[in-house]
């Protein structure tokens, strides 16, 4: 089987919303996570997609 | 010199002349340089000499010489592997791909373009022995009248209706008028999308009409060419600005979504109604059996 998608990094304000396998970044506020969140979709080449205000996941499509 | 030798050269002048006619390039860009349309000229005067020499191989009663046309057709053949292959291979490399379902419909092309000048070669030369070269004139005149017909197929502004639609964000949501394209959860790139992106809402015309455009082939065709015509805001590690066409499942509608470096409106609605409809995407499903006794009984 091939897995098309995975998520590369969680990026929260809330550190009780993810739990579990991929690297998780813990923000005080939403502007530092709007910031880090960039850097990362930069970085891995991936899409920040938000599940809520509270978490952006990073997504490799 | 025979008897046969003017009529071979004339065969052989039109087949030429029709993969000429035949070999255009346009804003897809293929075959571009000198080196991609010499190799299909070549391959054009050897469609061209094949067809000609069956003329005279069955006037002299040799008839095992039109096997030779079996040759050809395998020839052919590997014509189109060759498109298909440099094709995907340089695909990679696009920043919106073609899709392999455009490819397939160009290596097509290229292959039953040969065919083509093998007909019209063919016809030339028979018109020219039989009868005379005048004869031989009008139906090469006319073959390439056929060919310029068979070349052009439908494009979409004759499925479809195009509207212009502005994309804009509920929540993370990024819609074309009421069809979900997808999550964009920055406000940086949300920002860039409402600036820079265009949706526009293709309605299909009839019920056969909705699985074409539904396609995907068909639907990476619409992006490629518009993004080759108007330009695309995107470059690689940009992978959220990616330009995409989501579908409304309610009416088969679908929602188109560009990145175009020019915001032209008009311009986009014309090129989206410019592209090709693929012949492997045609479906048609009011043809089936089934669907006619429905439509018959009620």
């Amino acid at each position: 089987m091939k897995i098309e998608k995975a998520v590369l990094a969680a990026v929260t304000t809330n550190r009780s919303n993810v739990d579990g396998g991929s690297p998780i970044f813990i923000c005080d506020s939403k502007e530092e996570m709007d910031q880090l969140a960039a850097n990362l979709e930069a970085i891995l080449d991936g899409i920040g997609h938000a599940l809520s205000d509270e978490l952006y996941i990073i997504v490799k499509h | 010199m025979n008897e046969f030798t003017y009529p071979i050269l004339f065969g052989v002048v039109v087949g030429v002349l029709a993969r000429l006619l035949m070999l255009r390039t346009d804003y897809r860009q293929y075959p571009t340089y000198l080196h991609g349309k010499v190799i299909h000229l070549s391959l054009g005067f050897i469609a061209a000499l094949l067809g000609t020499i069956a003329v005279p191989a069955i006037i002299e009663k040799e008839y095992t010489a039109v096997t030779f046309l079996t040759i050809a057709a395998s020839q052919f053949r590997e014509v189109r592997n060759m498109e298909r292959n440099t094709l995907t291979e340089l695909d990679a490399f696009e920043l919106v791909p073609r899709g392999n379902t455009y490819i397939e419909g160009i290596a097509i092309a290229f292959e039953g373009r040969n065919y083509l000048v093998i007909f019209s070669s063919f016809l030339a030369t028979f018109g020219y022995l039989v009868w005379n070269i005048l004869v031989a004139i009008g139906v090469s005149i006319i073959s390439f009248l056929l060919i310029k017909k068979f070349m052009s197929g439908s494009s979409l502004k004759d499925i479809v209706d195009i509207e212009y639609a502005h994309p804009h964000f509920d929540g993370a949501g990024l819609y074309v008028d009421n069809i979900y394209i997808m999550n964009i959860g920055l406000p940086q790139r949300q920002e860039e999308i409402v600036e820079y992106g265009m949706g526009f809402v293709l309605t299909p015309k009839n019920f056969n009409v909705r699985s074409t455009i539904a396609n995907l082939g068909q639907r990476q065709a619409i992006l490629h060419d518009v993004s080759v015509s108007m330009g695309v805001f995107r470059d690689s590690g940009t992978p959220a600005l990616v330009p995409l066409i989501k579908r409304d499942l309610d009416d088969g509608r679908i929602g188109v979504f560009v990145l175009p470096q020019e915001r032209d409106k008009q311009r986009a609605i014309d090129i989206i109604g410019a592209v090709p409809v693929l012949e492997n995407a045609i479906r048609m499903p009011s043809e089936s059996k089934t669907n006619k006794q429905k439509r018959g009984s009620s």
